[in-house]
């Protein structure tokens, strides 16, 4: 049930444009003017379905969820919005489990002095209110984009949320991995390879890195979960995913001026969130 | 002491990065802002030197603490006649209301639901349920959701809830605007608390003093409430005081946007909009300097109160 729910979010944007079969950025009146002008009485009140409906040929037709604002089918860009959601997920959390582990695995094996100035780092970020650092880098960046060396993002680029995503969180993963590091040096068998004459990088690649994959993998959901709420909070405020792309952060900041008239136009990517990060929470409580 | 060091080298270390985010990085030119569009390079110069910002970082930097300290009297960048210092103390007692309302409702909450979890082997999976649920919802939408069903859908039963972003309402207005915001917030950690209690007061159950304490003959409600409760209760304090920290700092941000509540989270959102360096400076320490204390107060009654780190 629960791998379904994963699955089938993780999956939708591949069948996405097989079964919206609306386009999420048409806005329907100028479509069909523009399209088919003999349609013309389609245009007008109570014509264009405002609720969820339907009217199409087939069971999922267009406008199952009603459309928003500007007559935009809100089901097809619930499911193109999730694309954007996942795919900003996934890479913050691929790029905060591999920034947090490399902190982690340096402070915590190195030790000494590097581990004290990383761990003084890691606390700084970890004191800082998580939302108030998003939302301050998300300003910044969001207004100029970031060019830095080599790498240039736009600023309405889809991977800059990820960015500041991936490093915000970047000690939830830093502390648990360090202290794990510092856990594993002191057991047994580590200092059995040790006494066998093992290198610090053969414990380490041998011994230390092993032992970790299960904190790691126990980590991921979790991080996941948090990356979907926070991109949609960014986004809700207007300073994650830049219009015209849609995610489902942006879509519950669109149905917000319509909550009374159209609720399904938030309720339905809010009720997405929900049920993702909840399906990711689940799959982390069963590791653990 | 040196606990006390260690945080105020955090509050310092922040107030240093935010600085930096803002006054160092070339997207955030605060005269530009300040000007508006196409000033000229003279009205630019003008107003960099009428605000200081023609000066070296780190002068800037002290002379803008020491205003926000010292004399109190560091004015808003975008509102001249706004002074940062008393707005933030304005703002602070909405978002302080709303924080200890929803503590006060998940605490309780929290309780019940974990008492009922250890005490009722069944309820278990409820329990762990409700707790992935609470932390699973978006708490703008659920915000959201709330307004649609009291403020419209079922509006004849939620006549007493005032309608959303009222000011100079009577206090009882006031308070009932309260209700449905603290309970939204609440809602996202009840469920947390519950299964967070539930286990602690497994493992509480599990330890030898509750053997001793049986084989002494107590009563079982005597064992809850003295023995296994008083110890189950030390993580939910430390989650505690890390979570109230964070939300009286400004955490409360979704809630209050969602109820058209005036509070620091909106202050502060509102302050990062505008670019509005000195109020997000303000916001941002005031924030920090929560979390950093609540961070404390956990780590000095943790010890106070567990024997085995005295």
């Amino acid at each position: 049930m629960l791998l379904a729910i994963v699955a089938a979010t993780a999956l939708a944007p591949l069948y996405a444009a097989r079964i919206s079969g609306t386009d999420p950025f048409l806005s329907t009146p100028m479509a069909q003017t523009n399209g088919n002008p003999v349609l013309a009485d389609n245009l007008g009140l109570g014509v264009t379905p405002i609720g969820p409906g339907w009217r199409g040929p087939y069971l999922f037709g267009p406008y199952l969820l009603g459309a928003d604002t500007l007559g935009r089918d809100v089901a097809a860009r619930l499911l193109y919005g999730g694309r954007t959601s996942l795919l900003v997920a996934g890479a913050a959390t691929i790029l905060c489990l591999l920034l947090g582990s490399l902190a982690g695995i340096t402070a915590g094996f190195v030790g000494g002095l590097t581990d004290t100035a990383l761990s003084a780092l890691i606390d700084l970020l970890w004191a800082f209110p998580v939302y108030l650092l998003a939302i301050s880098l998300s300003i910044v960046l969001v207004n100029e984009g970031l060019h830095l060396g080599p790498i240039t993002l736009e600023a309405d680029d889809k991977l800059l949320p990820a960015l500041i995503l991936g490093l915000v969180y970047v000690p939830y993963v830093a502390r648990p991995i360090r202290a794990e590091v510092r856990a594993l040096l002191a057991r047994d068998f580590v200092e059995a390879a040790h006494a066998t004459g093992g290198t610090r990088s053969h414990i380490l690649r041998r011994h230390i890195l092993p032992s970790l994959l299960p904190t790691f993998l126990g980590l991921a959901p979790i991080i996941a979960a948090m990356m979907l709420l926070t991109e949609a909070a960014l986004s809700i405020l207007g300073i994650g995913i830049q219009p015209p792309e849609a995610s489902w952060g942006t879509l519950i900041a669109d149905g917000q001026s319509l909550i009374y008239s159209r609720p399904w136009v938030a309720i339905a990517p809010g009720l997405a969130v929900a049920l993702t990060v909840l399906a990711l929470n689940t799959l982390a409580d069963r590791d653990a | 002491m040196t606990r006390l060091l260690r945080a105020l080298a955090v509050i310092f270390g922040i107030s240093v990065l935010v600085f930096l985010i803002f006054f160092a990085t070339p997207g955030t030119d605060p005269a530009a802002r300040l000007a508006g569009r196409g000033a000229s390079p003279e009205t630019l110069a003008a107003i960099r030197h009428e605000y200081g910002l023609d000066r070296p970082l780190p002068l800037q930097y002290a002379a803008l603490m020491r205003r926000l300290f010292w004399t109190r009297d560091l004015p808003s960048f975008v509102n001249r006649g706004q002074l940062v210092v008393p707005t933030l103390l304005r703002a602070a007692p909405v978002t302080l209301a709303l924080a200890t309302g929803a503590a006060a409702i998940w605490l309780t909450l929290g309780l019940c639901i974990g008492l009922v979890g250890a005490l009722f082997r069944r309820a278990g999976a409820l329990v762990t349920a409700l707790g992935l649920l609470g932390v699973s919802i978006p708490v703008f939408w659920l915000g959201e959701i709330v307004n649609l069903l009291t403020q419209d859908r079922l509006r004849p039963w939620f006549a007493w809830v005032p309608p959303l972003g009222l000011r100079d309402q009577s206090w009882t207005d006031t308070a009932l605007g309260y209700v449905l915001p603290c309970t939204t917030l609440a809602v996202l950690y009840a469920g947390i608390y519950g299964r967070v209690l539930r286990t602690s007061l497994a493992d509480a159950y599990r330890q030898d003093y509750i053997r001793t304490a049986r084989a002494k003959g107590l009563g079982e409600t005597r064992i809850l409430l003295k023995h296994a409760l008083r110890n189950a209760l030390l993580p939910i304090l430390a989650l505690f005081g890390l979570d109230f920290g964070a939300l009286i700092g400004g955490g409360t941000l979704l809630v209050e946007l969602v109820f058209g509540l005036r509070g620091v989270g909106k202050l502060t959102y509102d302050a990062l909009r505008n670019l509005d360096l000195a109020m997000v400076m303000a916001c941002v320490l005031y924030a920090s300097l929560f979390v950093v204390l609540a961070n404390a107060a956990v780590d000095l009654l943790q010890t106070r109160l567990d024997p085995r780190r005295r």
